[in-house]
Formats: C-alpha cells, sequence, structure tokens
C-alpha cells in the first residue's frame, strides 16, 4: 500500500517569524503589496527552469513556509536580471528578496546552494586577496572545487580563450588592499557574518 | 570631455577587446577616460548573495576615489554598472544602510557622500557625445551590415540606462548612427544567464540559444552587445550551445565599440577584433583595411 502523503500544511508548520526576516532588508516590507498578478513569473526569463515560480515563491514567504523557501531550487536559478522588479506593479524588489533568501540558504549551508556557496567563496576569496576579481584564478578554482573530473570538459574554453589573449595568468591588485579588508572586516560583522 | 574611468575586472581578462576598443573609440570621439585611483571590484552578483552590506561597502569606495577624479563616472560593464547606480539609489533611500556603509569605509579613512553621476558607457556615447558628432566621425559607414541590437538585462533594469525598461532604442540608435541596419531582435533585454553559466550551465546554455535563434531568425550578420559576462556567454560558449542543441550557429559576438570603431577606420587590433572566439572574419573583411 502507497504511504499517504501529506498534502495539508498545519499552522504548526509555518514559521511566523520568517516574513518578518524578509521586512528586515531594505524596501523589503513591500511584499505586504503583492497581489499575486504573476508578472513576476512571466516575466522570468528562467522560470521553466525552476521548481516553483516567482509567484508561488512570494506566496509561500507570506504563509510563513521558511524550510521549503529555503530547500527550493527556485532561489538558485534567478540570474538576477531584475526584470521581474522592473515590471512588479506593486515595485516589490523581487530580485533583493531572492537575494536575500540566498544570503540565509547560504549562511544556513542548505544542500542546494553548493555550487553558488562554491562560485560565491571564490569569488569572495580572491576579491579579499587581491581586491580586484582574476577571471582566470576563479574558473579554475571554481571548476576544482565542483567538478574536478569535469576539468577536462571546461577546459577547451579556457584554452581558446587563453590563445585569444583574454585570460591572462597573473592579476592586478589594489594597492591599499590593507584599507580595503579593514572595510570588508567591518562590512562582514556590520552585515551579520 | 573628461570622464572618470571605472573599467571593472572583466576588462582586465576576458573583456581585453572591450578595454582595447573602448581606448581606441574614446581617442576618436574627445573622450579624456581617467581611471579611478585604486579602484576594486564592484562584487558582480556574487557579494549580494553573500552579504548585503560588504556589497554595498566595494562600490561605496569606488564612488568615493570616483568622487576625486574629474566628471561622469563611466563605466563599460553592465554589472558594475547596476552595482554603482544601486549603491547611489540605495544610500539616499536607507539611511540605515549609509550608516554602516560609513561605519565600514572609515576604517580606511574614507567616505562617500553623494555626488557622483554615473553612467554606462553607451549612454556617455549617445547623450553626451550626440549622434550627430558620430555620424561626422565615420569615415567607413557599416551599410548593409544587419546587426542585433543585444542590451542585455541590467542595462535596461531598474538602477539602469534612461531608457525603456523592455524596448530600449539606444543602441539601435547608434548602430543606425554607424550605418549599420539594427535588427528587430525582441529578445534584445532577455537575460544571458550571467553567471549561471558556472552554476546552472544547461539553463544559460539554452537562454543563449534562445538569444542566437533570435538573432537568425532576424537575418542579422553578428550581435552587438555592451557587457563582458553577455560577450563571453554568447561568444565562448557558442561552441557549447551548437553541441547541446546540434544546431550551427556562428554569430560573431561584437562589442559596440569595435563597431564605432569599424566605422571610424581604426585597425582590427586596435580594437581587439582578432579577439573574437567566433571568428568575426566575414564582418571585419567586409569593413576593415586588409592587412590592418
Amino acid at each position: 500500500m502507497k504511504a499517504v502523503q501529506q498534502t495539508v500544511l498545519y499552522e504548526q508548520a509555518m514559521d511566523p517569524r520568517f516574513l518578518d526576516e524578509v521586512y528586515g532588508i531594505p524596501g523589503g516590507e513591500k511584499i505586504k503589496d503583492c497581489i499575486q498578478c504573476g508578472t513576476c513569473s512571466g516575466s522570468c526569463p528562467v522560470s521553466w527552469a525552476m521548481e516553483e515560480t516567482p509567484r508561488q515563491v512570494f506566496a509561500m514567504i507570506r504563509a510563513g513556509m521558511r524550510e521549503q523557501v529555503l530547500d527550493t531550487l527556485t532561489i538558485w536559478t534567478c540570474a538576477s536580471c531584475y526584470q521581474c522588479a522592473s515590471r512588479c506593479p506593486q515595485q516589490i524588489k523581487i530580485t533583493d528578496i531572492m537575494y536575500m533568501l540566498k544570503r540565509m540558504a547560504i549562511r544556513e549551508k542548505r544542500q542546494r546552494s553548493k555550487h553558488a556557496r562554491a562560485l560565491s567563496e571564490c569569488f569572495v576569496e580572491i576579491v579579499n586577496k587581491y581586491g580586484r576579481n582574476h577571471e582566470t584564478a576563479l574558473m579554475t578554482k571554481f571548476v576544482l572545487a565542483t567538478n574536478p573530473l569535469g576539468a577536462l570538459s571546461a577546459a577547451p574554453i579556457g584554452l581558446s580563450l587563453f590563445a585569444h589573449g583574454r585570460l591572462p595568468l597573473s592579476g592586478q591588485r589594489v594597492r591599499d588592499i590593507e584599507g580595503l579588508r579593514k572595510i570588508v572586516r567591518k562590512a562582514q560583522e556590520l552585515g551579520g557574518e | 570631455m573628461r570622464y572618470a574611468y571605472y573599467p571593472g575586472c572583466s576588462l582586465d581578462a576576458t573583456a581585453r577587446p572591450y578595454a582595447e576598443s573602448v581606448k581606441a573609440v574614446a581617442a576618436v570621439l574627445g573622450m579624456e577616460l581617467e581611471e579611478i585611483d585604486d579602484w576594486n571590484c564592484c562584487g558582480a552578483t556574487a557579494y549580494m548573495s553573500v552579504n548585503e552590506v560588504l556589497s554595498f561597502c566595494l562600490s561605496a569606495r569606488n564612488l568615493s576615489q570616483a568622487a576625486r577624479t574629474s566628471g561622469t563616472l563611466v563605466t563599460p560593464c553592465s554589472a558594475c554598472f547596476t552595482n554603482l547606480r544601486k549603491t547611489e539609489v540605495y544610500l539616499v533611500e536607507f539611511p540605515e544602510m549609509k550608516q554602516k556603509v560609513d561605519t565600514a569605509l572609515a576604517e580606511a579613512n574614507m567616505r562617500y557622500d553623494g555626488g557622483v553621476v554615473t553612467k554606462h558607457l553607451l549612454q556617455a556615447v549617445v547623450e553626451d557625445i550626440g549622434l550627430e558628432k558620430i555620424r561626422s566621425l565615420v569615415k567607413r559607414p557599416l551599410t548593409g551590415l544587419r546587426v542585433a541590437p543585444y542590451y542585455g538585462c541590467q542595462i535596461a533594469r531598474p538602477y539602469g540606462i534612461e531608457d525603456d525598461s523592455d524596448n530600449p532604442t539606444m543602441l539601435d540608435k547608434l548602430l543606425g548612427a554607424l550605418g549599420a541596419t539594427p535588427t528587430y531582435y525582441p529578445m534584445k533585454t532577455v537575460c544571458c544567464g550571467g553567471s549561471l553559466m558556472g552554476t546552472r550551465e544547461e539553463v544559460a546554455l539554452r537562454l543563449c540559444r534562445n538569444l542566437l535563434l533570435c538573432a537568425e531568425q532576424d537575418g542579422a550578420d553578428c550581435i552587438a552587445v555592451t557587457c563582458p559576462l553577455c560577450q563571453i556567454n554568447l561568444d565562448a560558449y557558442q561552441i557549447s550551445i551548437n553541441k547541446s542543441y546540434g544546431t550551427d550557429f556562428h554569430f560573431p559576438i561584437i562589442y559596440f565599440t569595435q563597431l564605432m570603431g569599424l566605422a571610424f577606420g581604426l585597425k582590427i587590433v586596435e580594437l581587439g577584433l582578432q579577439r573574437c572566439i567566433v571568428p568575426a572574419t566575414d564582418v571585419v573583411s567586409r569593413f576593415a583595411e586588409v592587412n590592418s
């Protein structure tokens, strides 16, 4: 006999504080104005690759479905193109709320944040070291961190860029790197890291 | 005309041809680009996913450096442009964020209190230099060249250029001034996938496939771009797209500054046109001097 699947979420399973977390980002309270029109989902160029569409995610946030929202592939499919935000009739900062959900999932080391977390970590490490992004180092680090076996399949693209003089071996460095690092440390502290 | 110039990290690497053509074209246009002192990375989309305050601090540091350089701040990269503009808006609209940014910047004895006007290079070229002047500088009109005007996403969005966010026409007009024929290109502001090419490749490949398909249906000879990330996704990954979808695209992906340079009669190497992964040979042979 098939196991009965629970399709109803009870109030106890909801996290009412989730919405407060959203209100915490600049302009976050605007989520109250969502009319569930679906303009975001209709505008999104990648909603076809998402699990829940942006409109559904916004309903889930308001319902307090914290676990489900932070574990959905949807937030990792958002490319930050701002199409939804620029068309939202209620001027909700949809892209920024997506960014916030990514930050929360990364901080809680959610399983599906793995790739984005690796990319962000490689990126942040390089910028903290040099002050600028060294693209050659970023691509190499990221491929080795996420898919060392796939490095071979990524190699032709790297090699063709290199052959066209577009992947220099050495990177540029910020002169006042110490000053920049102080800013970074303080910002991390203020940003709740 | 003097400008504070923020090239952004890509222009030292994958977008080297962009850097080369910007320099060559600015000289013709009489734009003096003074690189802002000791600039840092803007954080792209990666930092915003890690720490919001930090992301704004990175751009605020650049704005503070730009405030010490005279003229409007221009950047050729759409991601850098969005981050700079967004930071400017947030520091004004959200005093709490401003306070945090002030505290962090003070650690390095820096401060930013607004006042810098930031433009994307495309915007500076069209708005400040003007199409009239550009027309007068054209030596070899790109007559008969059908170009898909691809703006990419961020340049046209909430923090972007003052143009229609769904149907901007700035690049179309510029291409027209060069003698080229901009195609209709209904996907002109649809995202290329950006960094999804690293994290969810199959999604980004499909987005790029659609962009190429649309250019093909438009009967375009090449695609003009305004952003380093769009360029690399469409150019360096075009082979992967053909492999995944069984297509046979070979669209040169050309920076708008490279097309300007061609029309101004500049040489291929001055414009970095030899650095296209999908060769721009057909376009170049029609308009550039042989052996140049």
